[in-house]
């Protein structure tokens, strides 16, 4: 199965999903600076292409330039995936994600035209998340390593960390959702702050599961680090754009400290939970449960 | 190992669309069973022979909090017409201590009167990047004018509770923008999202009784008809403040409202 890896449609992919995360923190840019109304209309802004670039119109029209960038990029990434790749589900999510891209696109146009109700900012902002998340599992099912012959190692832990990492991208979904919503002003912050305990607890648990189980298989460790690595950067931010909220209290917003602070905590936070997605992938590809499993070289797909 | 990773996104799929159903609910919607303003119910005549009036200063005990210096770097326009630097109007206090930009108005004892919108609109400007005035009283069914005297694009953006909400661009040179509040709300934000330091307050009253301190904090409400009223000193950073007064024929009595540099008021 080695021969379905397409170098360059994995290059495409995995710029795909680096465009995709400018798109989250020019997002994010866009919220902390209070600019989502900054232009009334929508699609064009002003009435036309290029509005003056001044104020919140910088950031509100650089986001929705570089949302055209990504419609553009995941159309020829689903045509592409479409073309070439042999496995229909991956065809699926390629299309998958290009519609993400214009349920994103029509999410944000009804922010503009109903000014921030119904709830949309917080949908917007957490289909976001999904969205940079399946770009960057795209990116990894276009890699050589995925579609190579993999060591599959036997789970015989409980429960099984398929389970466990499962459930660990569900929770950190769930913060994220959470974390939107205070943003958003929709929630206070203790959801939030029980949702970062819920997800470190996870991790804590997935990881020391892992590193039991599986310490000595390369892939695995090296997910394992960086959710980890990520999870501790995203708690020092989540502390840090607290601290900035207090320090800038009565100043009149938005205070730039808070603005990176915030913003670079939104967009670790889009990270942690592709990282986690990461792991749980990982994990499917490497580790069999015990039932299943012995110790052997299975290419991608192959019916044991 | 495919059929779980339909799953995964199955269940993503599904968590995104009950989001969308728990979606925050327009606001527009809570303020239905408010009453609106009407005008077509002609106002009962005031007797001006019986009227009385009150007047008065609000004042600010302990020392006042320095404003904050703005930077409007984000525009040059905005940043070329405050040579000295800008500072925000959130608090306006004199050497006195006289409160500027409170809302003093009856809050109760007006009864079931009516009383028609006036004829003129009341002006929002838009000059130096800043609300010209930074708080606007005005009655409900009155025009709301927006003007932009600055040479650069605004947007004004109204947030009420009760009110229906709205968003309108005005660009350099564009006419005026003239809307109305149909409902009594105290006090509705505005802010400019192209220029986010740009913050003003509209207070909107289904009666003529109230004004709008300026920088000697002093205010003056003619025309009462005699009687029990409760009137309300509110501002933006300081809270509100009630007080209870009684007017008699021809009176004018004068009060003071006092606020803490701590918040709360006396």
């Amino acid at each position: 199965m080695t021969q379905l890896y397409n170098r360059a449609l994995h290059h495409f992919a995995t710029f795909t999903a680096c465009c995709t995360f400018l798109l989250l923190i020019a997002g994010a840019l866009v919220t902390s600076n209070d600019a989502a109304l900054s232009v009334p209309d929508w699609p064009l802004s002003y009435g036309t292409l290029l509005p003056p670039m001044i104020g919140g119109i910088r950031y509100e029209d650089g986001h929705r330039k570089i949302a055209g960038l990504i419609l553009i990029l995941t159309l020829l990434l689903a045509v592409w995936i479409g073309r070439t790749d042999r496995r229909r589900w991956m065809r699926r999510l390629g299309v998958v994600a290009f519609g993400a891209v214009i349920a994103q696109a029509v999410l944000g146009g009804l922010i503009v035209l109903l000014r921030l109700h119904y709830g949309f900012p917080v949908e917007h902002a957490s289909l976001a998340q999904i969205l940079f998340a399946t770009t960057v599992a795209i990116a990894l099912f276009t890699s050589q390593w995925w579609q190579g012959d993999v060591l599959q190692a036997e789970d015989s832990g409980w429960p099984s960390i398929h389970t466990l990492a499962l459930t660990t991208v569900g929770f950190t979904f769930l913060q994220v959702v959470l974390g939107a919503l205070f943003r958003h002003k929709n929630a206070n912050i203790v959801p939030h702050l029980l949702g970062a305990l819920l997800v470190l607890g996870m991790v804590i648990w997935t990881a020391a599961a892992l590193r039991r189980r599986f310490g000595n298989i390369a892939a695995i460790v090296r997910v394992r680090i960086l959710l980890h690595s990520l999870v501790g950067v995203q708690l020092l931010l989540g502390g840090a754009a607290w601290w900035s909220r207090l320090v800038t209290k009565g100043a009149p917003q938005p205070m730039p400290v808070m603005v990176t602070l915030t913003v670079a905590h939104t967009v670790v936070g889009a990270l942690t939970l592709a990282g986690a997605l990461l792991v749980a992938l990982v994990s499917y590809r490497v580790a069999e449960p015990k039932r299943e499993a012995a110790f052997e070289r299975r290419p991608e797909g192959a019916v044991l | 190992m495919r059929a779980r990773i339909s799953l995964m996104i199955a269940s993503a799929a599904v968590l995104a669309i009950t989001m969308v159903s728990c979606g925050k609910k327009e606001k527009e919607d809570e303020g239905a069973s408010a009453p609106a303003a009407t005008s077509s119910t002609p106002a009962p005549a005031v007797d001006t022979a019986s009227a009385g009036s009150v007047s008065g200063t609000v004042k600010l005990e302990g020392p006042a909090p320095k404003p904050h210096r703005i930077n409007m770097a984000a525009d040059a326009y905005c940043n070329s017409q405050h040579a000295g630097g800008a500072t925000d109007q959130e608090v306006v206090v004199s050497s006195n201590g006289d409160i500027a930009n409170v809302v003093i108005y009856v809050k109760d004892g007006i009864g079931d009167r009516k009383f028609d919108a006036p004829k003129e609109g009341a002006t929002l400007d838009q000059k130096g990047c800043m609300y010209t005035p930074h708080v606007v009283a005005m009655m409900a069914g009155q025009e709301l004018i927006v003007i932009n005297s600055d040479k650069t694009t605004h947007n004004i953006h109204p947030t009420p509770k009760v009110n229906r909400d709205w968003n309108k661009s005005q660009s350099a040179g564009q006419p005026n923008i003239v809307e109305t509040f149909p409902r009594e709300e105290v006090s509705i934000p505005v802010k400019c999202n192209i220029h986010p330091w740009m913050k003003s307050y509209i207070a909107v009253f289904k009666h003529p009784y109230f004004g709008v301190t300026g920088n000697n904090g002093s205010f003056d409400i003619k025309n009462l008809p005699p009687g029990t009223y409760t009137l309300e000193a509110w501002h933006e950073k300081f809270g509100a403040s009630d007080q209870t007064v009684t007017i008699g024929a021809k009176e004018a009595k004068n009060i003071t409202f006092t606020f803490k540099a701590a918040g709360g008021a006396d």
